[in-house]
């Protein structure tokens, strides 16, 4: 269990966490989510004990981060941002490596990582540098779990993973939990949200929603629907200057709008037709985590 | 213990995979050795020499066959003007003119005096004086051999004894000095580069989250640095030995016992260093301008420290290496014990209690 009470860390006149306070539940998989720059990594430097708050506190299954560093560093598995093994050893020479620092051997703790390390096994004499992106992180959470830590924290896994691998790996980290390990997890993909058990929408060093996936998106109040017409750029701006839009963003391949409750879909349609867009789509759809954590945003 | 020799043999892995580096770790001294003792040479050899001679006579011949003899002057011609000195020492052809006046021996046999006029081309001041030098020492050796046959009561000899180094060679110098340097530059700039390499690709924020204490990071950092320079330290001794013919004089034991604190003291260093710095930029900034410049300058190798302005004096006592190097020149060059060499000792222990120490005040068990 991890147990966080009013972490605050600043670094000169920029807050980077602004006394957040959460509990992780053992055997949870626990997503921090947020865009680049909101404190996801101090947050995780923090609890992986490499970096000290300026304030409040931080157990861990009882020990204090800042205090127990020493035992705290025997219990959690920690995977930085940065793709940090040894770029010139190869795959075996890195995990036995980290095996041997940890005082354990590959064979000991193969059960855990077999799934992941039988990827990139036939790689297993290439140098680390060489992997693709997607390899690298297998590589790098075989190593941070080859001494079968309680906690993992694994600090934006998945960033610059192509989608396959990406899928891969929250199915690893679904077995995973399934063997007991607490797993923090920090992202920017929005639709990784829905593959953790809770999540902390995170924004400037503050949680501004903590919960389940779910009910994060059942308590979303707005109408939302998606807009598509041939012109996307120019429609955004005029979706925008709508009285009765409220917000307007670009999700991919539509617009995804907030309305007030009295704008029909028929008027908007009418509305774009006018504008001079022919080809003129729109449905009221469901939210996803992306268009709460957009609320949210918004509507502090 | 496994977690250190696992570390250790990563470091290994590290320079053994890294050619380009391990070639200049390797290559560095032989170059600087060969360097120093071939190349950029205080003495001065190959002198390009000629002779005008208007009296041939039976003395003016003797002193040109011993200046011929020389091994350090090469005999080009004989010329028969000024003209022709001149024109050959303004293309360069020559170093040195040695010109006879007329009836040189007739002069000296009967005036007790005869001229003789060395003209060099002092472009280069050092190497002008020197060749005069050489040939002033070739006359005068001469004109002693003279005196002594021909027993005139009364003669002054000025003996200029040259001890240690009687043949002035260089070599005798630049040895230390490069030992102090090569051990320098290995140990202290590689262990801090080696460390804040680690920094700087991300993977000691790993290491820090690992079990794995900061003591023991450092120390494995610099065992293969230590086998590196040990080999360094052989191949030095080897080449100055047997190629430039520098003898060990005193104890080879003693030798290597101050040459391994030294090393110590160099990889002490390279472990302030990293613990203070973040990118191995500023890591090698560091260590190039502030250990490896005082190191060349301030030591004695290139300088001698006695005739620097005091406060450089004073400046060059904080100088690791120039202790190291005084006390190889006692040693090596001078063959002294033990007894001659404490003050060097005991300076290059304090300096290494002291850096240890501040390494250890600065290890950090995290980021920043």
């Amino acid at each position: 269990m991890i147990l966080v009470k009013n972490l605050h860390k600043t670094y000169g006149k920029v807050t980077a966490l602004n006394n957040l306070s959460f509990t992780v539940n053992d055997g949870e998989i626990f997503g921090v989510i947020g865009p680049d720059g909101s404190g996801k990594t101090s947050l995780f430097r923090i609890l992986a004990s490499v970096l000290l708050p300026n304030s409040g506190s931080a157990e861990m299954n009882g020990l204090s981060v800042s205090k127990d560093f020493k035992k705290i560093r025997n219990i959690i598995g920690y995977m930085p941002g940065r793709f940090s093994l040894y770029q010139d050893l190869s795959v075996e020479e890195n995990l036995k490596f980290f095996a041997t620092i940890f005082s354990t051997t590959i064979e000991e703790n193969y059960h855990l990582i077999k799934d992941i390390y039988q990827q990139i096994e036939p790689f297993k004499k290439r140098r680390a540098g060489a992997l693709s992106g997607g390899m690298k992180q297998k590589l790098a959470l075989s190593c941070a779990l080859i001494h079968k830590p309680e906690v993992l924290i694994l600090d934006e896994p998945t960033t610059g993973v192509d989608p396959v691998s990406r899928k891969e790996f929250w199915d690893m980290l679904k077995r995973l939990k399934s063997e007991g390990i607490t797993i923090l997890v920090s992202t920017a993909y929005m639709d990784e949200a829905g593959l953790c058990d809770r999540i902390a929408l995170m924004r400037e060093g503050n949680f501004i929603a903590t919960d389940t996936p779910q009910n994060i998106i059942n308590s979303y109040n707005e109408t939302l629907l998606a807009v598509q017409t041939e012109n996307m750029s120019a429609s955004l701006s005029d979706l925008r200057n709508h009285p009765k839009v409220k917000t307007c963003f670009a999700f991919g391949n539509q617009h995804h709008i907030t309305v007030h409750a009295d704008l029909s879909i028929s008027d908007l349609q009418h509305y774009l037709n006018e504008k001079g867009y022919s080809t003129v789509e729109i449905k009221a759809i469901e939210p996803t985590v992306e268009d709460c954590f957009m609320a949210l945003t918004n509507n502090p | 213990m496994k977690q250190f020799l696992a570390f250790v043999k990563k470091e290994f892995y590290h320079i053994l995979r890294d050619g380009r580096t391990m070639l200049i770790l390797l290559g560095m001294p032989i170059v600087q050795i060969l360097l120093f003792g071939f190349a950029i040479n205080m003495e001065v050899q190959n002198i390009r020499t000629v002779i005008f001679d208007p009296a041939q006579d039976a003395i003016t011949t003797q002193i040109s066959r011993r200046i011929a003899a020389n091994r350090y002057f090469n005999m080009n011609k004989y010329v028969s003007s000024f003209d022709e000195i001149n024109r050959l020492l303004q293309q360069g052809e020559i170093d040195v003119a040695i010109v006879y006046e007329q009836n040189f021996n007739e002069n000296l046999i009967h005036t007790k005096k005869a001229q003789l006029q060395i003209i060099t081309d002092a472009s280069n001041p050092n190497t002008g004086t020197i060749v005069a030098n050489y040939v002033m020492a070739i006359i005068g050796d001469y004109q002693k051999e003279m005196l002594r046959t021909n027993s005139i009561p009364y003669q002054i000899n000025i003996e200029n004894k040259l001890l240690y180094n009687p043949e002035m060679r260089s070599a005798y110098t630049f040895v230390p000095g490069i030992m102090g340097l090569v051990l320098l530059v290995i140990c202290a700039i590689m262990t801090s580069i080696s460390i804040v390499r680690e920094k700087e690709r991300g993977t000691m924020e790993v290491l820090l989250a690992s079990p794995l204490k900061s003591w023991t990071v450092l120390i494995s950092k610099t065992i293969p640095y230590l086998t590196l320079s040990f080999v360094n330290l052989i191949t030095i001794l080897l080449l100055s030995v047997y190629i430039l013919n520098v003898p060990i004089q005193g104890s080879l034991v003693l030798l290597i016992f101050i040459s391994v604190l030294f090393i110590f003291l160099a990889l002490s260093l390279g472990l302030l260093i990293s613990t203070a710095v973040d990118t191995q930029v500023v890591a090698v900034l560091i260590s190039g301008i502030g250990l490896m410049m005082p190191a060349l300058i301030l030591s004695g190798m290139i300088f001698p420290i006695e005739n620097m302005p005091l406060p450089l004096q004073w400046a060059s006592s904080i100088v690791p290496a120039r202790w190291y190097i005084s006390a190889v020149k006692k040693v090596m060059i001078e063959g002294l014990g033990v007894a001659h060499i404490i003050k060097e000792l005991s300076v290059i222990i304090g300096m290494i209690i002291f850096l240890i120490g501040a390494s250890i005040a600065n290890i950090k068990n995290r980021l920043a």
